[in-house]
């Protein structure tokens, strides 16, 4: 790992002058391929599968953005970056966006000179346990070990909580989700924590998902959302409002099964705008009119990307919750596309 | 000289300068440094341009404000409020612990196999080479790995921790051991311990001065052993043992009370040790090696016996060949030390080059930090070895 950040270092200063100002929107389109920073493995959000091809809730996005930019969702090349390296795998220009689980936070907005784009999973630290150790709140954990992934906000929270609550416990940090998983259940530490989500997440992944509980206390907010380098506007416009497209398109009831029908024959003005019938609001970002309708067309619209990757019905079962429409208790509200 | 004949030549101006041979070096080597050093500046410059172009500003300041994440192995008194300065020095002194005593221990084994490598028994010599072979053709990041992982899934969880007299537990947590609380009297211990040192010190000149005089050998070693550990002993038991133990149990989650050694020191430290004392093997096998038979022969002819020959003719004269690569392999086994990044042991490279870098997002600084820590940890090394190299080099009269 020292390696590679200090390659990583290294590159970011050989870099020359093109990077940071250069138009990303041009060289994605020049490259014929679009580099998505993701996380090194996390089933549902970002990982490969048998065959060798990437999947999840993360990686959808990313095929959005290239439907958008380069009309196929399949011409993303996925740069697995661990929660360490991936600030400085995006600002060295390793990967064009950043769809990592990562908290939108001020320091990383202003200090590590990213730019977020919204939010596309509404999440909050929590902890996990073996049902064997009897533990029903996380105000029981005193004196725990617990694992963390470094590099993370989930470590700074966790370290506020123990010290805000009073409790000592022993912090194990590890560096990738499937490390994590390895000591926890080899019983390295009791404790698991990270994103609520992630935790679902890797529970599904053990022998025995039914022994290990998620404590009630969500200790934080993690608001999870996608960043590009700072200092391009172009090319930050064209992943907001792809992001927003997908959000907005569930709203409007606009699927992958019936775009082509409401691009043909579009019942209300908002989806017109949408799918480019009406105005020109592709060609205001750099692209063409149909932008929306492809991105819809290769990964479905919000709602769709979260039932096939995380919702109720996989293996994850994570529920919607916050991530619900506004419009059905939820927080998720785009700006509209007019 | 055959410069002094070529610029003789009779050649005009600058030209003459580049047939004069020694003038000729000088030019080579200023236009090399000239060459060196702008390559140098480029990527210097190329490095602030960019920095600036995405608006990050070179500073230290950072290093003041509180690291916000904690530790789990700390040396000195450390929290979450404490500054990125001190996480730093946290790391460092991990960084040490790891290096002393995975040192001490790779010399110790080092050494012993050495001597078994060249023994006469020919099972143990092919064992010993086996190890030697296996151990030092295996990158060191796997052995670390691997006894990270022996120890985590091997041992058994505290709840069923392995106990030796219900005082030293062991457990995929580590080893729990009672820690010592001095009571007044002990410092009364110490000081005898101290004065014992002192007194085998001048008792050894004592004995080098009797034997110079009248050849009589005095038993040096079992008075200063006397001298050294027996008297504290005998004061510690007369004083009614002051010390007191607190004894590691196991409450909620984790042990409590005593001391722990963490699995990720325990597996970094023999994993490291282990890799490097294949290597002092060899050393020590070539250093023996290097003494000519004759010498021993030459001891045994003057009537010393085997293990005086050994201890005043033998090993003075290995040392003199195993110092200088003993110390480059100290130097390696420190710097690999941050390797301990792989199983989440926090030494300054987790730390420093790890956690603050991330969290602050100054790759630069860290960098830059992290390369003069360890550059002045190794360059402290190399230059005690040197010291001592020097101390026991042939003294020629």
């Amino acid at each position: 790992m020292k390696l590679k950040s200090i390659l990583v270092a290294g590159a970011a200063m050989a870099m020359s002058a093109t990077i940071a100002n250069a138009a990303t929107l041009d060289d994605v389109k020049a490259r014929g391929e679009l580099n998505c920073i993701v996380t090194t493995g996390l089933v549902g959000f970002a990982y490969t599968d048998e065959s060798g091809k990437w999947n999840g809730f993360d990686v959808d996005f990313c095929r959005g953005v290239a439907a958008a930019v380069l009309g196929d969702g399949m011409k993303v090349k996925f740069v697995p970056t661990t929660g360490k390296t991936r600030f400085t795998a995006l600002n060295a220009g390793e990967g064009d966006v950043l769809y990592r689980n990562t908290t939108v936070t001020m320091s990383r907005d202003a200090d590590l000179k990213l730019t977020f784009l919204g939010v596309n999973y509404y999440d909050g630290q929590g902890f996990m346990v073996s049902k064997d150790l009897g533990v029903t709140s996380a105000k029981e954990l005193d004196g725990a070990s617990v694992c963390i992934q470094t590099g993370t906000t989930t470590e700074l929270n966790l370290a506020d909580y123990f010290r805000a609550t009073g409790m000592s416990y022993e912090p194990v940090p590890i560096e990738t989700n499937e490390e994590a998983r390895t000591n926890y259940l080899a019983g390295r530490c009791d404790v698991y924590t990270t994103d609520a989500s992630g935790l679902a997440a890797s529970r599904a992944t053990f022998d025995d998902p039914k022994n290990h509980i998620i404590l009630p206390e969500i200790i934080s907010k993690e608001p999870l959302g996608p960043a590009v380098r700072q200092g391009d506007d172009d090319w930050a416009d064209v992943n907001r409002w792809v992001l927003n497209a997908i959000i907005e398109a569930e709203e409007f009831g606009i699927t992958s099964a019936n775009v082509d029908e409401m691009a043909a024959n579009p019942p209300n003005p908002s989806i017109a705008r949408i799918l480019g019938v009406e105005g020109n609001y592709g060609e205001m970002i750099g692209l063409d009119n149909e932008w929306a309708k492809r991105v819809i067309k290769a990964v479905g619209n919000y709602g769709e990307i979260f039932d096939r990757n995380i919702g109720p019905n996989t293996e994850i079962g994570l529920e919607r919750g916050l991530n619900a429409q506004w419009k059905d208790g939820g927080i998720l509200y785009s700006a509209p596309i007019r | 000289m055959s410069a002094v004949a070529e610029s003789d030549r009779p050649s005009a101006g600058l030209l003459s300068l580049w047939y004069n041979r020694e003038a000729r070096q000088v030019i080579i080597q200023i236009f090399t440094i000239a060459v060196v050093f702008a390559a140098l500046f480029y990527l210097a410059r190329n490095a602030a341009i960019n920095l600036e172009r995405i608006g990050k500003d070179l500073g230290f300041a950072f290093l003041l404000e509180p690291s916000s994440y904690d530790i789990n192995q700390t040396f000195i008194e450390y929290s979450s409020r404490s500054s990125h300065l001190r996480a730093a020095v946290v790391g460092v002194l991990n960084t040490f612990a790891v290096a002393i005593c995975g040192v001490f221990l790779a010399t110790v084994v080092g050494f012993v196999l050495g001597v078994l490598r060249l023994s006469k028994n020919l099972l143990m010599n092919k064992m010993v080479y086996c190890y030697v072979e296996v151990v030092r053709n295996v990158p060191v990041l796997l052995w670390i790995l691997l006894m990270h992982g022996f120890v985590v899934h091997t041992l058994p969880h505290p709840k069923q921790a392995g106990d030796i007299a219900e005082t030293f537990f062991f457990s995929n947590r580590g080893i729990n051991m009672p820690s010592p609380t001095f009571e007044p009297l002990f410092w009364a211990c110490a000081l005898v311990f101290v004065a014992g040192i002192v007194g085998a010190v001048f008792y050894k000149r004592h004995a080098k001065k009797v034997q110079d005089e009248t050849g009589k050998i005095l038993p040096v070693l079992w008075v200063s052993l006397g001298l050294v550990i027996g008297a504290p002993v005998v004061v510690f038991l007369f004083t009614g043992m002051p010390i007191e133990w607190s004894i590691p149990a196991l409450k909620g989650f984790n042990f409590q009370g005593g001391v722990t050694v963490k699995p990720e020191l325990m597996a970094l430290t023999l994993a490291l040790a282990l890799y490097t004392s294949a290597f002092i093997a060899e050393n020590v096998r070539a250093g023996i090696l290097a003494v000519n038979y004759g010498q021993t022969e030459a001891a045994h002819a003057l009537g010393l016996r085997n293990n005086r020959t050994l201890q005043l003719v033998i090993i003075p004269q290995a040392m003199r060949v195993i110092v200088p690569p003993l110390t480059s392999q100290y130097l390696n086994l420190t710097k690999n030390s941050s390797l301990a990044i792989a199983i989440g042991y926090m030494d300054v490279t987790a730390t420093l080059g790890g956690i603050t870098l991330n969290q602050t997002g100054r790759e630069m600084e860290c960098m830059l930090l992290l390369m003069a820590i360890y550059l002045s940890i190794s360059l402290a090394i190399s230059s005690f070895m040197n010291w001592y190299n020097k101390r026991i080099k042939l003294i020629e009269r």
